[in-house]
């Protein structure tokens, strides 16, 4: 067929061998190896020991697994690992400076935001992402960003407010809140 | 954790690659896209390719064209879709489908392409390998029975993608690229009402783009049904899009229907009964009921079915309502939370 498509160009990955790719992992260069069929949730979990990242359904459905992935917020459990070559991971692991918390972890503490903390690596990383993009978001906004995070324990109204509170904090210049 | 099951993983960079790929590979190889329907169907076992060709290299899937109409990559995120100014102010229905698919997250990974061609949905189907083995698998997956119509001989699950009943109220075009060449289809051609065998792409083509015609005077809009204002798959789909003359006439329309049968399908009457007519109270509610005469939902999605039923002519109502102009940001925000004013 088409003669000008170069032969072999397509990279193929040897079945039941490990495959080894380079990232960022929170702004460090990393190099891993694991097997081929894992997600970027299993490879953060379990070749990269940061189990800050929480796995809920594994199926898209909870947020629990958001990381951010070239600064957007995606879900890890349904994200190849192998397609994470060359790219940005940023984790809940990354947010606090030392023993400073991030003004969002320090918001959602103050606030009531997390209770169980099961949700909060997930919603910490979607509010990272919106306040990024948006420093002062409306509360109908907050909704939507967090639409796809589930809290089985606060109702949201806490979380909506420490993001709220975080946004106002870090727009006065504040890192952190404490 | 949910494992995957091994496959092997190809990445190409161009469409004739990808096709030429799919083509040396046989029925085993599936195509990936942002994964976010077909990862979670591998880890249930739904599907176990031996091969997945991933499309997120191929940049040519990503373009965005405009000439005569509009012309939409096959691999461009919902999220890119929903931020195309000229979606938003001219495929106003498409705009309002796209963004109401799943959640923010979700539309950041999933593609236009994987949302046209998402796999049906049945309640029996969407459940661990466990779960399913537990009702000895159904017709669509590993076993005999359809447990939805247990005479049925043709598995009965749900189209559930958002973005195809707009794509055929606005009678866009599905281009489908193989080592054989490419073609161009109706978009409503491309879908067959079969839960198994769902779609008239052949196993060795993939969707590389969606042409959309000129908007030229169309007005259009998309109305779902789900429980959630968020994360749901939708249990009705109405799109609408209507030419309307200077004085309201309408001049066209088509209506297409989602989630109430194994393929997303126009209803042609709605649309030519429209025709020579105002869109006045009289004309919508005679509209109406003959959309909901079409739907035919099985017992196998969300919420109550015959509820569901009567909720078509209700959401027909509130399409041609909008596509009237009447300020419908109430009645959306009562029935799917998001106001979705374009
Ligand atoms: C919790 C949850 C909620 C969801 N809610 C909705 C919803 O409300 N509405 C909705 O419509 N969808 C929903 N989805 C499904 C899915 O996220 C979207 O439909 C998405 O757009 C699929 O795109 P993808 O790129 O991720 O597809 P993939 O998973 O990559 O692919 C889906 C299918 O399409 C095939 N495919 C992909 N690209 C091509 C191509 N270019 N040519 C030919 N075949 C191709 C694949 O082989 C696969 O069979 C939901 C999913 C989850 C997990
Ligand atoms: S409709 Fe029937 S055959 Fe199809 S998935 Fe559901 S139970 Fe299985
Ligand atoms: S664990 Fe990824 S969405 Fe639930
Ligand atoms: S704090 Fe428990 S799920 Fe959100």
């Amino acid at each position: 067929m088409n003669a000008g498509v170069e032969k072999g160009v397509a990279k193929a990955v040897t079945l039941r061998r490990n495959v080894q790719i380079e990232l960022q992992v929170n702004g460090e260069p990393t190099e891993v190896s694991f097997a081929p069929y894992k997600t970027l949730l299993e490879l953060l979990r379990e070749d990269l020991d940061l189990p800050g990242t929480k796995h809920g359904c594994e199926l898209g459905e909870c947020g629990a697994c958001t990381v951010l992935l070239d600064g957007e917020p995606v879900l890890s459990c349904l994200v190849l690992a192998v397609e994470c070559a060359g790219r940005s991971v940023e984790t809940v692991e990354g947010l606090a400076q030392g023993t400073r918390l991030h003004a969002l972890q320090a918001a959602l503490t103050d606030l009531g935001g997390s209770q169980c903390g099961y949700c909060t690596p997930g919603m910490l990383m979607t509010a990272k992402a919106l306040l990024e993009r948006e420093p002062s978001p409306s509360r109908e906004r907050i909704r939507e960003a967090i639409a796809g995070n589930i809290c089985r324990c606060t109702g949201y109204q806490q979380i909506v407010d420490a993001i709220e509170s975080a946004a106002r904090e870090l727009r006065a210049g504040g890192e952190t809140a404490r | 954790m949910m494992r995957l099951p091994w496959f092997e993983y190809r990445a190409p960079r161009s469409v004739a690659e990808a096709a030429r790929i799919l083509a040396g590979e046989g029925p085993g190889a599936m195509l990936v896209a942002g994964g976010t329907d077909l990862l979670p169907n591998m880890k249930r076992r739904h599907q176990s390719p031996s091969t997945l060709v991933a499309l997120r290299g191929v940049d040519e899937l990503k373009a965005v064209a405009n000439g005569a109409g509009l012309q939409l990559g096959a691999g461009l995120t919902l999220t890119e879709v929903v931020d195309t100014p000229a979606v938003r102010e001219r495929y106003t229905g498409l705009w309002q489908a796209a963004a109401q698919v799943a959640t923010p997250h979700l539309r950041n990974m999933g593609t236009l392409g994987g949302n046209v061609c998402l796999d049906t949905r049945c309640t029996y189907y969407n459940q661990s390998y466990e779960w399913r083995k537990a009702i000895d698998f159904c017709l669509k997956k590993d076993g005999e029975t359809c447990w939805v119509a247990t005479a049925s001989k043709r598995c009965v699950a749900v189209s559930s993608t958002d973005t195809a009943p707009a794509l055929i109220a606005l009678d866009a075009k599905a281009r489908l690229a193989s080592v054989g060449g490419t073609r161009e289809i109706a978009i409503a051609d491309l879908y067959r009402n079969d839960g198994i065998d769902f779609l008239a792409r052949k196993p060795e083509e993939l969707l590389s783009a969606i042409l959309l015609p000129e908007a030229n005077g169309w007005r259009s809009c998309y109305w779902k049904l789900r429980r959630r204002g968020s994360f749901d798959f939708p249990v009705l789909g109405v799109a609408a899009a209507a030419k309307l003359a200077a004085d309201g006439t309408v001049e066209a329309a088509r209506i297409a229907l989602g989630a109430v049968a194994s393929r997303p399908f126009l209803v042609p009457k709605a649309g030519e009964a429209l025709v020579g007519r105002k869109l006045d109270d009289a004309a919508i509610g005679e509209v109406a009921g003959a959309v909901a005469s079409r739907a035919k939902p099985m017992d196998n999605a969300d919420m109550n079915l015959y509820w569901r039923k009567e909720v078509v002519s209700a959401f027909t109502t509130y399409a041609l309502r909008e596509l009237r102009g009447d300020d419908m940001r109430a009645e959306r925000l009562r029935t799917a939370r998001q106001a979705l004013a374009a």
